[in-house]
């Protein structure tokens, strides 16, 4: 994790993440594997598609509760529904908004997803398992991405 | 409809047949007549506009049902497609929602999924968004110098969604006389609809 400028947005030295992670899931069995509790299985004849997203929560002292999405994915009905990344970088800057990353002991990964029917009600569901991230206390000086 | 054995009026030919009997009814009308098709079709259009200002209390939206006028957010949403949106005072905003907002001095709500959410103790939320087919969050769709969204900028969020029917809307903006020809049609149509 480095302290570093965020040029998209506001000028200020803000945290800079670096997390990567692995992600099993199943999801048309509905065994989320990563997480290892059983869904219903969620691809029915009015699901169009899953947009999937990895999103890291958790607190600062600027901020009660953050929320951070790191990487998304767009799951068509009749795609793959196993999905198995190893090792995957963050698609999205992990940002913070501030210099809470450091120390910060409690960063949860949970994985969603909302579900966009071909018509009707869109649903935004959050996996159940959840993965704790901790940060170390201090800066890395060198180019570890 | 059917033209009765003693109608007045000079003999016809077919093609301006239907033609010369509306404007035949339309003279033929009197006055109270015109007044009560006029009442009537004024009773259908705040009939329309309740039902409107009801979904807009309901809703707690501004504009409880929007069409998506881009394809930045494909391919869950399509140009034309039709939204319909709560607002509720108490619902927290999260990452992976979907908001429509306007950019301040702007007219246009724009639709898209939140990605980063900073909420204070005191409930000051701050967030960003981007389109699910954009390469790059919203910054760039802000104003000048804004870097984050705030609660007030929230039309509503998308609850659900209905594919096409929203077209209409979009055929209407861009074809002004596709509009007014409707407008014609619909008014012509109910104020000379007889009542038997």
């Amino acid at each position: 994790r480095k302290n570093v400028e965020d040029f998209t947005g506001p000028r200020e030295r803000s945290d800079l993440g670096f997390v990567t992670f692995d992600i099993t899931a199943d999801i048309l069995n509905g065994k989320n594997v990563w997480t290892c509790i059983h869904l219903q299985s969620i691809f029915d004849w009015n699901v169009k598609q899953l947009f999937l997203y990895l999103s890291a929560e958790y607190s600062t002292k600027n901020n009660a509760l953050n929320q951070v999405v790191l990487w998304d994915k767009i799951m068509l009905r009749g795609d793959n529904p196993r999905l198995s990344l190893k090792d995957m970088k963050s698609k999205y800057f992990f940002f913070d908004d501030g210099n809470g990353l450091k120390g910060n002991r409690n960063i949860t990964l949970t994985l969603s997803w909302n579900v966009v029917p071909n018509a009707g009600i869109l649903p935004l569901v959050t996996g159940s398992g959840h993965v704790s991230v901790p940060f170390p206390d201090t800066y890395e000086t060198t180019k570890s991405y | 409809a059917a033209r009765g054995v003693g109608s007045a009026g000079p003999e016809r030919g077919s093609r301006g047949g239907a033609a010369m009997d509306l404007f035949g009814d339309l003279r033929r009308m009197n006055k109270r007549q015109l007044y009560y098709q006029v009442l009537n079709f004024s009773m259908i259009v705040s009939s329309a506009l309740m039902i409107w200002k009801g979904l807009i209390v309901v809703t707690g939206s501004e504009s409880p049902i929007v069409v998506v006028l881009s394809g930045s957010m494909e391919p869950a949403f399509h140009r034309g497609d039709l939204l319909f949106l709560t607002n509720f005072h108490d619902d927290p905003i999260r990452a992976g929602e979907i908001v429509v907002f306007k950019v301040e001095g702007r007219d246009i709500p724009i639709v898209h999924r939140v990605i980063k959410v900073h909420e204070k103790g005191n409930g000051n939320i701050k967030f960003l968004t981007k389109g699910d087919n954009n390469e790059v969050d919203d910054r760039g769709l802000y104003k000048e110098g804004q870097n984050w969204l705030e609660k007030k900028d929230v039309v509503g969020r998308a609850r659900g969604f209905l594919p096409y029917v929203g077209m209409v809307t979009i055929i209407m903006n861009d074809y002004p006389k596709f509009k007014y020809a409707l407008l014609a049609v619909m008014g012509a149509y109910v104020l000379l609809k007889r009542e038997s």
